[in-house]
């Protein structure tokens, strides 16, 4: 079917009802194969929500969740992660105890087939030493291999965690809020290394930063109390009264 | 090159040790120290407390016990099937703890460990109060004779220095990365497309294994299993000794069981006899307020301080 080679995600009357308080409602959600795909919306519109359902964080009450025409609506966490969709997290999310090479190595390390290896020494793992080196260039981190990643300033942990994400080689992948937190400089650095790691991907983002989303993304859906409101191109959208009105309060 | 100087002195140290110490202390306190440093694979590198060790360290203590006198097997068979035993316990305890966190965690392993001391008290291979008694020691391989202290020494040396040094080897292997990353951060090793709960089992099947170890290789020391070994003070015990020693280090929880072994046996015969809990129990508060990372903890930041 051509309708599901060009979309790698569809969701259908997606809905998440907590204790009689419905986060996300009816959502339906179609992202495009390579395309760059923001989830925009005000405080508590339910984006992060939207992102624990598709990555089943969170199991949502109704609706279906297809991945390249397949239903993912029952699988586990572990499962899609498996199966190419790796997200991230609002919060960086890194290992903080340990070095910058051996975080990348981890996301490695599973696709080796060893990581129930117990009886195995620390050079079982040294074959993937090269490819963690150049995830690590890649968003400008050799200098800080050995770095116990604690010790890192925020903008790195977040580049340490695309370098990360990267290492599964995922076909979608979901950034939350990539550069939240993040000084000017920082935000322009992200924002040139997403763009380089898209290719021959998609990707799905919630970013607050429209001048970010301006610049990166191809599509964007705007979420309001758990609903679609309107969807287009930064164009398309943003001269959409709805969506001033939805950031803005009633313009009095 | 510093660390293997320090790995062969402490081997010299081992090997003359038992000219200059009563080698049936030495034994216990090498017994303890696996024990400790088997705990300390689950609690230090998998981020989980459990309180129900003393079941896999007494429970294979009677199950070595049962095969060495009732079935007759060789003292190495006795030993391994002790093992094999407590990591069958943990498995049946660790499917039923590892979904749930923190306190849960520990309140399940206090309760399966519990029961599993309940049985141990009705169940008639055991002996209930009194114990299995009059173990034989056998021989090492058929050809030493384990009734010579001395020899045993060297084998139960032997026997924990092959624990140890496996639970050093899955700290620094493939699986114990992933394991450390799930002990850091379980979300994100779960986006990383890790079932983690299946690492986390695997290192409690682990512990308990090696705790077994521990346990059976003490019961042929003493040629006693007792219910001792199975009470959740045993339970408490190891927690001390870790944290004491340093939660997360090699060397911690052998330390650490080295410290409470030696304080138990000379306060035993001392004035303070009947105090000995008191007197733990001071030691534990100190170690908690003053020096929270334990001994070796300390001592390791301090020297990282220093130079």
């Amino acid at each position: 079917m051509t309708e599901t080679g060009d979309f790698i995600l569809q969701t259908q009357g997606l809905t998440k009802e907590f204790k009689g308080f419905t986060a996300v409602n009816g959502v339906d959600l179609r992202i495009r194969r390579h395309t760059i795909h923001a989830l925009i919306g005000p405080n508590g519109a339910g984006k992060t929500t939207v992102f624990n359902l598709l990555t089943k964080f969170l199991t949502p009450t109704r609706g279906t969740i297809a991945f390249n025409g397949r239903d993912i609506t029952p699988a586990k966490p572990a499962e899609i992660a498996r199966m190419g969709v790796v997200r991230s997290f609002q919060i960086s999310a890194v290992f903080p105890h340990m070095t910058a090479r051996e975080n990348v190595r981890v996301a490695l390390l599973r696709k080796l087939g060893t990581s129930f290896h117990f009886w195995r020494g620390e050079r079982a793992l040294a074959p993937l030493n090269d490819r963690a080196d150049e995830l690590l260039a890649m968003v400008g981190l050799e200098r800080f291999r050995e770095a116990v990643v604690a010790d890192l300033p925020y903008g790195r942990k977040r580049a340490l965690e695309l370098a990360t994400t990267l290492a599964l080689d995922p076909e979608l992948m979901l950034l939350d809020e990539p550069t939240q937190g993040m000084g000017r400089e920082d935000v322009e650095l992200v924002t040139q290394l997403i763009r380089k790691v898209s290719a021959n991907r998609t990707i799905l983002m919630v970013e607050h930063n429209l001048g970010v989303v301006s610049t990166l993304c191809d599509t964007i859906t705007v979420l309001q109390r758990g609903a679609v409101l309107t969807e287009g191109t930064y164009a398309e959208v943003s001269a959409d009264p709805r969506v001033k009105e939805a950031y803005m309060g009633r313009a009095a | 090159m510093k660390t293997k100087l320090a790995y062969l002195l402490l081997l010299a140290l081992l090997l003359v040790a038992p000219f200059l110490v009563y080698p049936v202390f030495l034994m216990k306190l090498l017994c303890f120290a696996l024990f400790a440093s088997a705990f300390n694979l689950i609690l230090g590198y998998g981020g989980l407390l459990s309180f129900g060790h003393a079941a896999f360290f007494g429970g294979a203590g009677y199950f070595t016990g049962h095969a060495l006198k009732v079935w007759g097997l060789p003292t190495e068979l006795g030993i391994l099937a002790g093992a094999l035993g407590a990591a069958l316990m943990g498995l049946a305890i660790g499917q039923l703890a590892i979904r749930r966190h923190g306190i849960y965690f520990a309140m399940i392993t206090l309760a399966m460990a519990q029961m599993a001391y309940f049985l141990f008290v009705t169940s008639s291979f055991t002996g209930g109060e009194n114990g299995l008694q009059g173990i034989p020691r056998g021989t090492a391989l058929g050809l030493f004779d384990l009734q010579n202290n001395l020899t045993l020494y060297y084998f139960v040396l032997a026997i924990c220095a092959l624990g140890i040094g496996l639970i050093a080897r899955t700290v620094r292997s493939p699986f114990g990365q992933v394991l450390a990353a799930i002990r850091d951060n379980e979300n994100r090793a779960r986006s990383l497309g890790y079932d983690i709960e299946r690492y986390k089992l695997l290192a409690f099947v682990l512990s308990a294994g090696l705790a077994g170890l521990a346990g059976a290789t003490k019961t042929v020391v003493f040629q006693l299993a007792s219910l001792t070994d199975v009470h959740w003070h045993m339970s408490g015990e190891v927690v001390l000794m870790t944290l004491l020693g340093g939660l997360g280090t090699l060397a911690g929880p052998a330390v650490g069981a080295g410290v409470i072994v030696t304080l138990q046996n000379y306060l035993a015969s001392g004035p303070l006899s009947a105090w000995v809990p008191v007197v733990l129990g001071v030691i534990f508060v100190i170690c908690v307020l003053a020096f929270r990372r334990g001994i070796v903890g300390e001592l390791r930041a301090l020297i990282r301080n220093s130079f």
